[in-house]
């Protein structure tokens, strides 16, 4: 049976992996070779690494930083941040994405999904949806890392980029991220019920429950979580086991032993 | 040394770092003199059949690697769209032919229960068919898979299906040998440890 997925957020900023409140960036927690590592062999099902930069001059090493983690990462990475274009979903590729996010282009010009999901083949795009209560207290799509309003129903959105050709969601609610509150499961809840592609749920995970919540309740297929995963030792790990005992069907958790590659020094790929 | 081609839309650093993880040299090309001497031939894939058999088609390779495979004898493992291109034909965005080395279609993933989501994203069961090849030492593996098509061979050559993942009802071909031909629906460069461990189980057999 296919199993639920839980998979860490791997937020980048210059380089540098932060924390993320509100979409509002500032503490900085490390560096992306010591969180890939360790997420390597503490049964994660998938990594996301999205780069959330607005230095434009910073891109080129972003692309080197991921041919650097990819060499270590031996489950499905998808990667995201600012794409516009099918030659950088290629060059992603090559430097060891497995699948690509896109969130601003999507809204921009739609035809985006529907060229890329032909090329690259759905299961590569996975389109990437910010949501905002907004002032008449409706649920509302916000694009450029939350800081433009769209006007898009995210369900409406939602079905739209299924029809397009999307090939997952990632679903992420504003007001909760960072928040430790758990997820908007009232908003993950509504998507996944309207949409025949998988919804990944993220913003607000507080504790372990929330994750089960956000499959049982949220009817999720998969749950991320960025902040909580990077301050205790074996963390995903211990998630996992907390999904196990909610009779969440699951990889189990174990230590994975990966014999890996020499580490690279920080300067050789920063 | 082990040729993973390019062509234009594989995940093919993954692969060439799961290879490299094992010791191997890779080649990441499509240059014709590499990969005739090269010691196997890895096709993966992430993308759509059209553009994929294009591809191959305009590099001049599909003719080669057929030479290669049949000829030469050459150990061939595709991976995802290359476990696909071995069908006759494909549905995916009209009708278009594969390589023909096995009978059989591609079609559309369409699970029983209406609830199941397409594509296929995920880690699911693996059933193993036959133990030996590459399920070598893989007690009920768990396989990370991301399609949305899948090959239905044809019941002339159901005996080189090695394993099965039921969804929903669908029975997709999961993996498959046939004299030197392996390919794998789901993505062992990752899989983690167990996908390490079936490349590992194809290195080995290539230097049988």
């Amino acid at each position: 049976m296919l199993k639920h997925r839980l998979i860490p957020n791997v937020i980048l900023n210059n380089g540098n992996v932060v924390q993320s409140i509100n979409f509002k960036h500032t503490n900085v927690i490390g560096n992306a070779i010591t969180a890939i590592d360790f997420f390597n062999s503490w049964a994660v099902d998938e990594i996301l690494l999205l780069d959330v930069s607005r230095h434009t001059g910073y891109r080129q090493k972003f692309h080197k930083i991921l041919e650097g983690l990819s060499k270590r990462c031996f489950v499905p990475l998808t990667v995201g941040g600012w794409i516009k274009n099918v030659d950088e979903i290629q060059d992603f590729l090559k430097q060891g994405a497995d699948k690509v996010c896109i969130n601003t282009e999507a809204v921009r010009n739609p035809d985006f999904i529907k060229e890329s999901s032909r090329i690259f083949g759905s299961q590569c795009i996975t389109i990437s949806i910010d949501v905002k209560i907004n002032e008449s207290n409706q649920y509302e799509v916000f694009i450029d890392r939350g800081k433009e309003k769209t006007g898009l129903d995210p369900i409406q959105w939602a079905k739209q980029i299924e029809n397009l050709g999307g090939g997952e969601i990632l679903l992420t609610s504003i007001d909760r991220d960072g928040t430790l509150k758990g997820y908007d499961l009232n908003l993950i809840k509504m998507v996944a019920m309207n949409v025949k592609i998988p919804v990944i749920a993220f913003g607000g995970v507080g504790e372990w429950k929330h994750l089960v919540d956000g499959i049982k309740i949220g009817m999720a297929d998969a749950v991320s979580a960025a902040n909580i995963f990077h301050f205790t030792e074996h963390s995903t790990n211990n998630a996992k086991e907390y999904m196990v005992k909610a009779g969440l069907n699951v990889r189990k958790p174990t230590f994975y032993k990966i014999p890996m590659p020499r580490k690279p020094k920080y300067n050789e790929i920063y | 040394m082990i040729s993973v081609i390019d062509y234009g839309m594989g995940n093919v650093r993954s692969i060439s770092n799961a290879f490299e993880l094992l010791g191997e040299m890779v080649s990441i090309t499509n240059d014709k003199k590499v990969i005739t001497d090269s010691e196997a031939i890895v096709l993966p894939g992430v993308g759509a059949f059209e553009d994929g058999i294009n591809n191959l088609q305009k590099m001049n390779l599909i003719e080669l690697l057929k030479e290669l495979v049949f000829d030469k004898k050459k150990p061939y493992l595709g991976i995802c769209l290359g476990l696909e291109f071995l069908a006759e034909r494909s549905y995916e965005n009209g009708i278009h032919n594969g390589f023909g080395w096995l009978k059989g279609e591609v079609v559309k993933i369409k699970p029983e229960n209406q609830s199941l989501k397409v594509p296929h994203m995920g880690w699911d069961d693996t059933r193993v068919i036959i133990e030996t090849d590459l399920m070598r030492g893989l007690e009920k593996p768990i396989f990370y898979y991301l399609h949305s098509f899948y090959f239905k061979v044809a019941e002339v050559d159901k005996k080189c299906i090695t394993s099965l993942c039921n969804y929903g009802g669908v029975e997709i071909t999961s993996s498959i040998k046939k004299d030197n031909i392996y390919a794998v629906q789901f993505h062992p460069e990752k899989s983690q440890t167990t996908g390490i461990q079936l490349i590992k189980n194809f290195l080995e057999d290539v230097r049988k």
